[in-house]
């Protein structure tokens, strides 16, 4: 198993999950600059944390436009686990790959804390080691990540049991306090709060770990 | 076998069918704006600042993005049609925002 880490001008928590898939859980890694193409060895890949083409227009509206991530649509439409974090999960929405928007958070503050969150795996093959209802706790550090999709969406998400992670106290207004959502197949997931932040004990809590070890199983 | 001569005779050629048929520069203006469904703090913070201003009575302020864009296209329908996808592809996020074009007349600046 090599984890493929993308890296955009203006990533910054590319080396955090180096530490944590690595250092943590003893899960190689490579580091995909945004002009390759070759996916090949890769066998999940994960969008990091940041301010990719510094946040220029919208939040990930550049990044989607970045040579590699042709190659990254075509590893999720086959089924390749491909994980979104922060900036990460921004992009993904802006991809298409997953429904939604992340806009400015409700009271414009950007927040850096610790957020409560309630788990509800469903088919997320990410989460899978997670109990349905379990309460997790998560470092987020965001200005924009408050959810927004059409009541259409958000039906059908909640519908496909897609909604995976929510709020327990909503610190950003996200519609329906969603913090993660998964795609319909389950392979796809994005959330605002960093697992990679929460699998050393040197630095805090460890209830990501689970997460990225799904890599492992 | 090409020749230079020949080369250079093409090139001229080719040359002055260019300049005897530019290409003209569409000016266009893209106002994006978020939908009216989507919250706009910044627009609210914004709003509370102007009360502290002195302005009062405004009842609604929501901020946009305007883009200007000068185009070389070969006619207005094909400027009109790559502004379009310009738009809607890149310059707006149709889940949030809304988006309007305006390609500019002659002198107008936009």
């Amino acid at each position: 198993m090599t984890a493929g880490i993308v890296v955009f001008p203006g990533s910054n928590c590319d080396r955090d999950l180096r530490w944590a898939l690595e250092g943590c859980l003893g899960i190689p890694t490579r580091f995909l600059w945004h002009e390759e193409t070759d996916l090949s060895g890769i066998e999940a890949v994960v969008l990091p944390g940041g301010f990719s083409y510094g946040d220029y227009l919208r939040c990930g509206a550049i990044a989607r436009f970045a040579p590699l991530l042709d190659e990254v649509r075509r590893f999720a439409d086959d089924g390749g686990p491909v994980l979104g974090i922060c900036n990460g999960f921004q992009v993904l929405t802006e991809m298409g790959l997953l429904p939604g928007a992340l806009t400015r958070n409700q009271h414009l503050h950007f927040i850096c804390d610790s957020a409560s969150l309630s788990v509800s795996p469903g088919s997320c093959q990410w989460l899978q080691a997670y109990e349905r209802g379990q309460s997790i706790a998560l470092p987020i550090a965001h200005g924009e990540g408050r959810f927004h999709c059409d009541d259409d969406t958000l039906r059908q998400l909640e519908d496909n049991g897609q909604i995976v992670l929510r709020y327990n106290d909503n610190p950003n207004g996200s519609i329906g306090a969603i913090a993660g959502i998964s795609n319909a197949a389950g392979n796809v997931l994005g959330l605002m709060p960093h697992p990679e932040r929460a699998c050393d004990p040197a630095v805090g809590g460890t209830d990501g770990r689970a997460l990225l070890a799904t890599l492992l199983s | 076998m090409t020749s230079w001569a020949g080369a250079g005779t093409w090139c001229w050629q080719d040359l002055t069918t260019l300049c005897a048929e530019s290409v003209p520069l569409f000016r266009a203006r893209v106002q994006v704006s978020l939908r009216p469904s989507v919250l706009d703090p910044a627009g609210e913070a914004t709003r509370a600042a102007a009360a502290r201003l002195g302005v009062s009575g405004i009842s609604k302020l929501r901020i946009g993005r305007s883009v200007e864009v000068e185009l070389d296209a070969s006619d207005r329908e094909s400027a009109q049609s790559q502004l379009e996808l310009l738009s809607d592809r890149l310059l707006a996020n149709p889940v949030i925002e809304d988006w309007q074009l305006s390609i500019l007349e002659g002198d107008q600046q936009p």
